[in-house]
C-alpha cells in the first residue's frame, strides 16, 4: 500500500520534471499563490478556526458540545433559526419567482432592456443599511406610501409596516429581486431562441414554448439563483434591526450572532451561531439541489456533474 | 377562441410584468426619493412634502458625524482594498485562464466559495481571528476582512477578460524571448487594461457598500461611510432625522458615481453570463 503511494508520487513526479514544459509553467503558476493565500489565510482557515473554537467553548471544564446544547435549549437563540428561515424563504421564493417572468419578457436585447437593468441595479448598488434608511421614511405613517393609499381611498387608517415582519420582508424584496432578475436575465438570454423558434413553427404559444422549452432548459439557472438568493437573504442583518422587531418578531440569527460576540464576548459561542447558521443554509441548499436532481430528467449534459 | 388564447392573453400578460416592473421601479425611487427630500426640509411630519427646505443639514451632519475623517478613512481602505484585489487578483485571473494543473478545480472552487457564503457568515469567525492576532478595530484589519470577496471577485471579473486575448499573443513574446513575467507585464497588462479597470470600479463600489464585515472589524477610527450611517440610524433620536438623511445621501451620491463609471464599463447583465459559462 504504502510502496504503491510512493511510487506513484515519485511517478507523479518525474512527469513534471520534463523541463521543457515545466520551467515556463511553474514560474507561472507561482502567480495564484498570492490569491490563493488571501482566501486560506482569511476564509478557510478563519472557518476552521470558528469550527473548532465552536467546540471549545469559554469557562472552567464545559463540556466541547456546551456551546451547542446552549443554543437549542435556550429559546431567544434557537428560535432565531425559525424566525429567519420565516423570512427568508417566503422572500426568496416570491423573488425568484417574479424574476422568472420578468426576465422570460425581457430576454431579447433592447433598449428598453438595458434601461430596466441599470434601474434594477440601483438598489444593489445602494445596500441594505441605505434601503433601510429609505423604507424607514417611505413606510412611516405618515409616508408616502400609506399617504396614497390613504388619498386614493383603499385604506381607512395607515398600514403598520415599520419594526415588524413586513418592514424587514419589504427590504428583501427590494434589495433581493434586483439580483434574482440579473441572474435569471443572463441564464434567459443564453438560452438558444432558435429552438423557441422552431416550436413556434410547429404552432407552439408563448405560454407553451415557455413551459416546454424555457422552463425546463431553465431548471439548473433557477436553482443556482434561488440558493444564492435564499443565502443572502438568510443572513439579513441591518434591516432587520433597523426596520424590524430586532427583541421580536424579526430577531435573526445573525442579531444572536453579534449579540454574542459584541455584547456577551463570547467569541467560541458566537462562531457557534455562525456555524449554525452556515449549517443551516448548508441544507436549505442541499434540499434546493436534491430537489432539482429529483426533476432532472433529460441527458446529462458536460458530464461533469 | 384561439385570438383570445394566441394573441389577447399574452398581450394582457406583457402588459401586467411591464405594469408591474414599473410599480417596482417606481417604488424603489420614490424610497431614493423621500431620503433626499426629507434632507433638505425643515420639519417633516404631515402633509406630502416638507414644510420649508433648507440645506443646513447638510454642514450639521458633515460637523457632526466628523464626515472629513470618516470619508478619509473610507477611501484609503477603498483604495487599497482595490489596489490589493488587482494586484492578487489579476495574475491569479491570468493562472487559472491560460494554465491547465493539478487541482484547478479546488482552486477555482476555493475563489468562488467566499462569493456564495453571505459575509456575515464567515464574518464572525474572521473578525475572531482578527482580534486575536490584533488587527481587529484597525484600518489594517478592515481591509484584509474586505479582500475575502474582493479578490475573488477580481479574479471572476477578470477570468473571461484574459481568455478574450489571443493566447498566441504569448507564444509571440515567447519566441522574441521575453520571459513568463515579462510577457505578462509588458504584452497582457495593457491589453487588459478596460478589463482591469472595471474590475477595479466593481471591488471600489462593492467596499464602499460592503456593511457587515466592515461592521464586524471596524473600530472607532476605522468606520466607513457605510458603518457610520448604521450607527447614526442606529442611535436615532440622538440627532435630527434630517442630518442622517443628509449622511445617507452623501453616501449614495459616493455610491452613485462610483456606478455611473462603471456603467460606462461592464453590462451589467452580461456580467453573470459570463461568470456562469466561466464556471461550467
Amino acid at each position: 500500500m504504502a510502496s504503491e503511494t510512493i511510487s506513484a508520487a515519485a511517478a507523479s513526479r518525474s512527469a513534471n520534471a520534463d523541463p521543457s514544459t515545466v520551467a515556463g509553467r511553474d514560474l507561472r503558476l507561482l502567480m495564484v499563490v498570492p490569491g490563493l493565500l488571501v482566501i486560506v489565510g482569511l476564509f478557510v482557515y478563519p472557518f476552521i478556526y470558528g469550527f473548532i473554537s465552536s467546540f471549545s467553548p469559554q469557562g472552567e471544564n464545559a463540556e466541547w458540545l456546551a456551546n451547542y446544547q446552549r443554543f437549542f435549549s435556550e429559546p431567544r437563540l434557537y428560535e432565531t433559526v425559525g424566525k429567519t428561515l420565516w423570512l427568508a424563504l417566503p422572500v426568496t421564493i416570491l423573488n425568484v419567482g417574479l424574476a422568472v417572468p420578468f426576465a422570460f419578457m425581457l430576454r431579447t436585447p433592447s433598449r428598453g432592456q438595458r434601461l430596466l437593468s441599470t434601474l434594477l441595479v440601483i438598489p444593489m448598488t445602494l445596500g441594505t443599511v441605505l434601503v433601510a434608511e429609505g423604507l424607514m421614511l417611505y413606510l412611516a405613517p405618515n409616508g408616502w406610501l400609506n399617504r396614497s393609499l390613504l388619498e386614493l381611498g383603499l385604506l381607512g387608517s395607515p398600514l403598520r409596516l415599520l419594526n415588524n415582519y413586513w418592514g424587514v420582508a419589504l427590504s428583501l424584496l427590494i434589495t433581493g429581486f434586483p439580483f434574482a432578475f440579473m441572474m435569471m436575465l443572463s441564464y434567459t438570454t443564453g438560452i438558444d431562441p432558435t429552438l423557441a423558434r422552431a416550436a413556434a413553427t410547429l404552432g407552439a404559444s408563448p405560454m407553451e414554448q415557455f413551459r416546454r422549452i424555457y422552463l425546463p432548459l431553465l431548471v439548473p439557472g433557477l436553482t443556482i439563483t434561488f440558493c444564492l438568493t435564499f443565502v443572502q437573504a438568510f443572513a439579513v442583518f441591518p434591516s432587520a434591526v433597523l426596520l424590524g422587531a430586532p427583541a421580536g418578531a424579526t430577531r435573526v440569527i445573525s442579531i444572536a450572532a453579534y449579540e454574542m460576540a459584541y455584547e456577551e464576548y463570547n467569541w467560541s459561542m458566537a462562531s457557534t451561531v455562525a456555524m449554525v447558521m452556515g449549517a443551516t443554509q448548508l441544507v436549505i441548499v442541499g434540499i434546493a439541489l436534491g430537489l432539482r436532481q429529483f426533476s432532472y430528467r433529460g441527458p446529462v449534459v458536460g458530464g461533469k456533474g | 377562441m384561439d385570438f383570445i388564447r394566441d394573441t389577447m392573453l399574452p398581450r394582457a400578460w406583457r402588459w401586467f410584468v411591464i405594469a408591474c416592473m414599473v410599480f417596482f421601479v417606481i417604488n424603489v425611487l420614490l424610497i431614493i426619493t423621500s431620503v433626499l427630500v426629507s434632507s433638505f426640509g425643515t420639519g417633516w411630519f404631515t402633509g406630502w412634502l416638507p414644510e420649508q427646505f433648507t440645506p443646513k443639514w447638510y454642514g450639521e451632519a458633515w460637523k457632526e458625524f466628523q464626515l472629513q475623517h470618516v470619508l478619509l478613512v473610507t477611501v484609503e481602505i477603498t483604495l487599497a482594498v482595490v489596489a490589493i484585489s488587482l494586484g492578487v487578483g489579476v495574475p491569479a485571473a491570468y493562472a487559472l485562464a491560460r494554465l491547465q494543473f493539478k487541482g484547478k478545480s479546488l482552486v477555482m472552487l476555493m475563489f468562488l466559495v467566499p462569493l456564495l457564503v453571505p459575509p456575515i457568515t464567515y464574518g464572525i469567525p474572521l473578525a475572531t481571528v482578527l482580534y486575536q492576532v490584533g488587527a481587529g478595530g484597525t484600518m489594517w484589519g478592515v481591509i484584509l476582512a474586505n479582500l475575502v470577496p474582493s479578490v475573488p471577485f477580481a479574479v471572476l471579473v477578470m477570468t473571461p477578460f484574459i481568455e478574450q486575448i489571443d493566447p498566441r499573443l504569448d507564444s509571440a513574446a515567447r519566441v522574441f524571448g521575453a520571459s513568463s513575467l515579462t510577457t505578462f507585464w509588458r504584452i497582457l497588462v495593457p491589453l487588459l487594461m478596460p478589463g482591469i479597470l472595471a474590475a477595479g470600479i466593481l471591488v471600489l463600489i462593492r467596499t464602499i457598500s460592503m456593511f457587515e464585515l466592515t461592521f464586524l472589524t471596524a473600530g472607532p477610527d476605522s468606520q466607513t461611510l457605510i458603518v457610520a450611517l448604521y450607527y447614526s440610524m442606529f442611535a436615532a433620536g440622538v440627532r435630527a432625522q434630517q442630518s442622517v438623511d443628509a449622511m445617507a445621501v452623501i453616501y449614495m451620491l459616493t455610491t452613485m458615481t462610483g456606478l455611473l463609471i462603471a456603467l460606462r464599463f461592464v453590462d451589467p447583465s452580461q456580467l453573470v453570463g459570463r461568470v456562469k459559462s466561466q464556471k461550467v
